[in-house]
């Protein structure tokens, strides 16, 4: 595949990014969209140019670290993260737009990769549960229902991504907020700082620049780990519950 | 979770960025949540005296003197007029004001827009609250200077108690074709804002936590947009097409 990216480059956070136009060729469809990049950067090593900087880790869709906006779309144009996007999924002699999550939230560190600490103090706000140390205890002696369980595990899939706030109009991170209201207001473990812990992280949510939902459902779709939107019908119910506590 | 290291002043800067805001978006959302439930209730009993008109103007006339005296004589004279009034008025301001905050806040948020954006799930009424919730208040305005507070007879140009009872100024203002046409547009737009508003609001009011609860306020939503603008547009049509008469 022969494939021509218009790339976002950008040198520093404070200086002024434009997109670039390179042409790769020789693409195989069964590379990942990251190989594809490395092998620009490949590319661009051999020119002597600067490579294009973006984040990934694990590449096995699982620790949150890749992003990319890729064509419009938050981590591409199928459901899954970039890592696990592969090239047959685009086509031959297409172009490709290439741009770093938008959000006040995620300052631009270098041209792709953007500064997700936001979300690391949207959990410190309360994103935790508080247990006392030492050995580990009896697993079963906290019973939790089955249904809640599941639910809690199906919302602690969030990784962590940001994808939610790179597709929402408004820039909100009220899905990734609602999963970690609801994985841990649903188990018994989290409900001793339940109010606290939504007051706290909402709070922070807004400190930190994010805007509001409007309940579109542009984050749902966007997300590589299919966190449903009731989440946020969760994070809005134990808000007003924790107001009316606190009043 | 992905996170980027960042040099350690920065790192204090953001730690000391303490959370202190106590209007925060999600209580701005229920304050519009709670304003547009009450204008909900309000378009639909409004919508009810509408089609009185079907019944002649005996009937619609008669709906209207009755609202004055509605709740006699425990409140005064057009006591619950004022009241309805006093509840709307507040709910408009706070449901605008709260609009016109977050829609800030929203704009900030994204700075730097994208090259290529593109949707996914939204629907074509969720994209149209913002610019669509404009042209109901200017229609709103409008809507007032004609049949409430202007009272304006557009086709024999009269004003106040010259322009005739509600039936007759209703009837001749609908065989205006411009008119029939801003009520019309007025009603698309009223039928986007309730699509996409109820179920907006029950997700805000968190009613909504399972897929059966979504699926039952987002068909509120089409229901309520249908049965609303569909039944208020019945009478511009109407007078079009001949079948209410003066």
């Amino acid at each position: 595949m022969n494939l021509t990216l218009k790339v976002w480059r950008q040198a520093g956070p404070e200086s002024e990014g434009g997109i670039h136009t390179y042409q790769v060729d020789g693409v195989s469809e069964d590379m990942s969209f990251l190989e594809m990049l490395d092998i620009l950067n490949e590319q661009l090593n051999e020119q002597g140019e600067e490579p294009v900087a973006f984040d990934h880790d694990c590449r096995e869709g699982i620790c949150g670290s890749c992003s990319l906006m890729i064509d419009g779309y938050a981590h591409g144009p199928e459901v899954t993260t970039t890592c696990q996007l592969h090239m047959r999924s685009f086509s031959d002699g297409q172009t490709i737009t290439i741009e770093p999550w938008r959000a006040e939230a995620f300052p631009v560190v270098k041209d792709l990769v953007v500064d997700r600490g936001a979300f690391d103090r949207i959990i410190q706000a309360g994103g935790y549960i508080s247990a006392n140390t030492g050995s580990a205890p009896e697993a079963n002696s906290v019973p939790a229902q089955r249904d809640k369980a599941m639910r809690a595990f199906n919302v602690a899939t969030c990784i962590g991504c940001g994808a939610c706030v790179a597709a929402c109009p408004n820039g909100s991170a009220s899905l990734f907020l609602g999963a970690k209201i609801t994985h841990l207001g649903e188990l018994p473990q989290g409900q001793p700082e339940r109010n606290q812990r939504v007051l706290g992280m909402t709070a922070q949510h807004d400190e930190e620049g994010f805007g509001g939902c409007t309940n579109i459902g542009e984050c749902t779709a966007a997300c590589p780990k299919g966190i449903p939107l009731d989440v946020i019908s969760q994070l809005n119910k134990d808000y007003r519950t924790a107001l009316r506590a606190k009043s | 979770m992905a996170t980027t290291t960042r040099s350690p002043a920065k790192a204090k800067a953001a730690q000391a960025k303490k959370a202190k805001s106590p209007r925060t978006t999600i209580l701005l959302k229920l304050t519009m949540a709670v304003s547009g439930l009450i204008f909900i209730g309000y378009v639909l009993a409004h919508m009810y005296g509408n089609l009185k008109a079907f019944a002649g103007p005996e009937s619609f006339n008669g709906y209207a003197e009755h609202l004055r005296e509605l709740g006699e004589p425990l409140l005064p004279h057009e006591g619950f007029l004022w009241i309805a009034r006093a509840v709307l008025l507040l709910s408009l301001v706070v449901h605008v004001a709260s609009a016109i905050v977050l829609w800030r806040r929203a704009g900030k948020a994204r700075p730097v827009k994208y090259v290529v954006t593109k949707n996914r799930n939204s629907s074509f009424s969720s994209h149209w609250m913002r610019w669509g919730g404009i042209t109901i208040l200017l229609f709103l305005i409008w809507h007032l200077l004609n049949f409430s507070f202007g009272k304006v007879n557009v086709k024999t140009g009269e004003t106040g108690s010259a322009a005739g009872d509600p039936y007759t100024v209703m009837v001749q203002s609908f065989e205006v074709w411009w008119l029939t046409a801003i009520y019309l547009v007025a009603m698309v737009a009223l039928a986007l804002h309730l699509h996409h508003g109820t179920w907006s609001a029950a997700q805000t009011l968190g009613l909504t936590g399972t897929a059966k609860a979504r699926r039952t306020a987002k068909a509120a939503g089409g229901v309520l947009a249908v049965v609303v603008a569909g039944g208020f547009a019945l009478i511009p049509l109407s007078v079009l097409l001949g079948i209410i008469e003066k």
